[in-house]
């Protein structure tokens, strides 16, 4: 444990102090520039002291971000407009609605092309080449499009989230599903299983470590899907939106505060497919 | 509304998947004939979906500022290939070819400075691997901050979101080597080096490729989603937004179909790059025949 975490904590040290230092750098001329429009001389301590607390530095210092997200999350009531947990709760209960509807489609869809040849060979090249599109380029049109029809709200960014994390999960469960050789499907076949019954008793176990591996990445697909949905929106809410205010004001310690924000959800989001994961594989008897 | 066009496209959809049904049944002999079918068959999905689409949107009159038909998109798209081409030179040639060579170039320098400590690379490893699993799209604003509006701040981004993939993968891969192999090189007398750049560099290749595939996706998307944040006049991202604010429509299809073929034919670059250098791999050996 102690071998693994050292390396770990050691990288993340460097990074923390190669920040400061940053924040040092970047943030100098500003200060150089105040003292000498104020025409006074500043100590190299009191310069450094000040890069890091200035209200809109260039890189703010990483306490000062800890500090806002501290006031932004616990300081502040979860229904207030600057609170980061009502932002980030918009931002989640979409991604979860995406990732759900996403999901859902993507295991349907790879039933489907497993099971019919002529879908297998017309659709499941597309799916792939579809990989290759910046499918995020469209989310701006998507919000507007449904805008003007009347759906706004949850639905739209939640279709974005969905559309991203429906292809990873398409991919894999096609691979998760015809993962059972060819020895089991035959001895399915001598026990005269129906199609139906070799899907639910063989092909749709087998695959399960396929669709967590897939979940993985089409979770943290769905929450880049969310955030982006919620740039053209005009900065209503969300933690897209907090991005796009803290850009247009200048902000850099709440840009940074969302950012962190985004992080630790993903990185949850991730971590809680991965327990389920486990608690899963372990139950149908199938962990490593 | 007028009924005949939408029925005439559902019934050519239906004729088209029979079509397809049928063809997918066939077992032709020869390669030459399994590769015919199997490029066939999605080409008439391909346009299968055009069509429909083209008949409901202009058989159910479906306002053109929601979804315009493809013909419309096709005509616009050959009318402003000015326009196009100006955006496509500033976001692709630009932002996201700089960009993902920079990111790609420096992230492989530093898998191979880290090549030499075990520790770095074990502190390194599930922090790349963290990093690479969040939405780094979002340090966009920051960048466009810092470095501008014009392309330098959309390249860095790309830069941050194709690093780590890349070292990930290309410390991944310079652990491929076989212990064997490496035994062999050893009892040749090679340097440190002659073994990075005869054995271990080749063998990591199909998972730098691999890094590299996946980056090409990212660096598009980074590139066009951080012209959402403030631009210049000109790019494939600020077209996007501006032609949806303006509700032209067409514009934008056109636009979303320039990134879909840069990316398709950027990826494609990669793959075949890719045959190139790792034909001895058996993923790419019984392709050629």
């Amino acid at each position: 444990m102690i071998a693994r975490a050292l390396p770990v904590a050691t990288v993340i040290a460097a990074i923390l102090v190669l920040w400061y230092l940053g924040a040092v750098i970047l943030n100098a001329p500003w200060e150089r520039d105040q003292a000498q429009r104020a025409g006074a001389e500043i100590s190299t301590a009191q310069l450094i002291a000040n890069t890091m607390a200035q209200t809109r530095p260039v890189l703010p210092a990483p306490h000062q971000v800890a500090v806002e997200i501290w006031n932004t999350t616990v300081l502040k009531k979860i229904t207030s407009k600057r609170s980061l947990v009502f932002h980030g709760w918009i931002t989640l209960s979409s991604t979860l609605l995406g990732f759900a509807i996403g999901t859902v489609m993507g295991i349907l869809l790879a039933v489907g092309i497993v099971h019919d040849r002529a879908m297998e060979m017309s659709v499941m090249p597309w799916v792939v080449a579809s990989q290759t599109i910046p499918i995020l380029a469209i989310a701006p049109m998507i919000i507007v499009v449904l805008n003007a029809v009347g759906l706004s709200g949850l639905l739209p960014k939640a279709l974005i989230s969905a559309y991203l994390s429906f292809f990873p999960v398409v991919v894999g469960m096609v691979k998760g599903l015809t993962s059972p050789d060819a020895l089991q499907l035959d001895l399915m076949r001598t026990y005269g299983a129906s199609r139906r019954q070799a899907l639910w008793k063989l092909r749709w176990p087998s695959s399960v470590p396929y669709l967590f591996t897939s979940m993985k990445v089409a979770v943290a697909a769905s929450l880049v899907g969310a955030i982006v949905g919620e740039l053209p929106t005009g900065a209503v809410a969300g933690l897209g939106a907090r991005l796009l205010a803290g850009s247009y004001y200048g902000q850099t310690i709440q840009i940074w505060s969302a950012l962190f924000a985004a992080a630790a959800l993903a990185a949850s989001l991730v971590a809680l497919v991965g327990l389920a994961n486990r608690i899963v594989l372990r139950r149908m008897g199938m962990a490593r | 509304m007028s009924w005949g066009v939408v029925l005439g496209a559902i019934g050519f959809w239906l004729a088209a998947w029979a079509l397809n049904a049928w063809l997918a049944r066939q077992t032709p002999k020869g390669a030459a004939g399994r590769r015919a079918l199997g490029l066939a068959v999605p080409a008439i999905f391909g346009v299968t979906l055009l069509v429909l689409w083209e008949g409901i949107t202009r058989g159910a009159n479906v306002p053109t500022v929601l979804l315009p038909p493809p013909s419309m998109i096709a005509e616009r798209f050959a009318a402003s290939t000015g326009i196009l081409w100006a955006d496509f030179k500033q976001t692709f040639l630009q932002a996201v070819l700089i960009g993902y060579a920079m990111g790609c170039g420096s992230a492989f320098l530093t898998a191979i400075a880290i090549d030499r400590s075990p520790f770095l690379q074990r502190g390194l490893l599930p922090v790349g691997n963290l990093i690479s699993a969040l939405p780094i799209i979002g340090i966009a604003p920051i960048m466009v901050m810092w470095f501008g509006f014009d392309w330098p701040s959309k390249a860095a981004v790309v830069v941050v979101m194709t690093f780590f993939p890349t070292l990930v993968n290309t410390v991944q891969g310079l652990q491929a080597a076989e212990a064997m192999q490496r035994d062999l090189m050893h009892t040749y007398g090679a340097s440190y080096w002659q073994t990075l750049f005869k054995l271990r560099l080749p063998a990591a290749a199909p998972f730098i490729f691999n890094a590299l595939k996946i980056c090409s996706t990212l660096a598009l998307i980074g590139a066009i989603v951080a012209e959402f944040f403030g631009t210049p006049i000109v790019g494939m991202g600020f077209r996007i937004s501006t032609g949806v604010g303006r509700m032209d429509i067409d514009l934008v299809w056109a636009e979303i179909a320039v990134a879909a073929l840069a990316g398709s034919a950027f990826y494609g670059v990669v793959v075949l790059i890719e045959r190139a250098v790792t034909f001895w791999h058996p993923s790419v050996r019984g392709q050629g025949s």
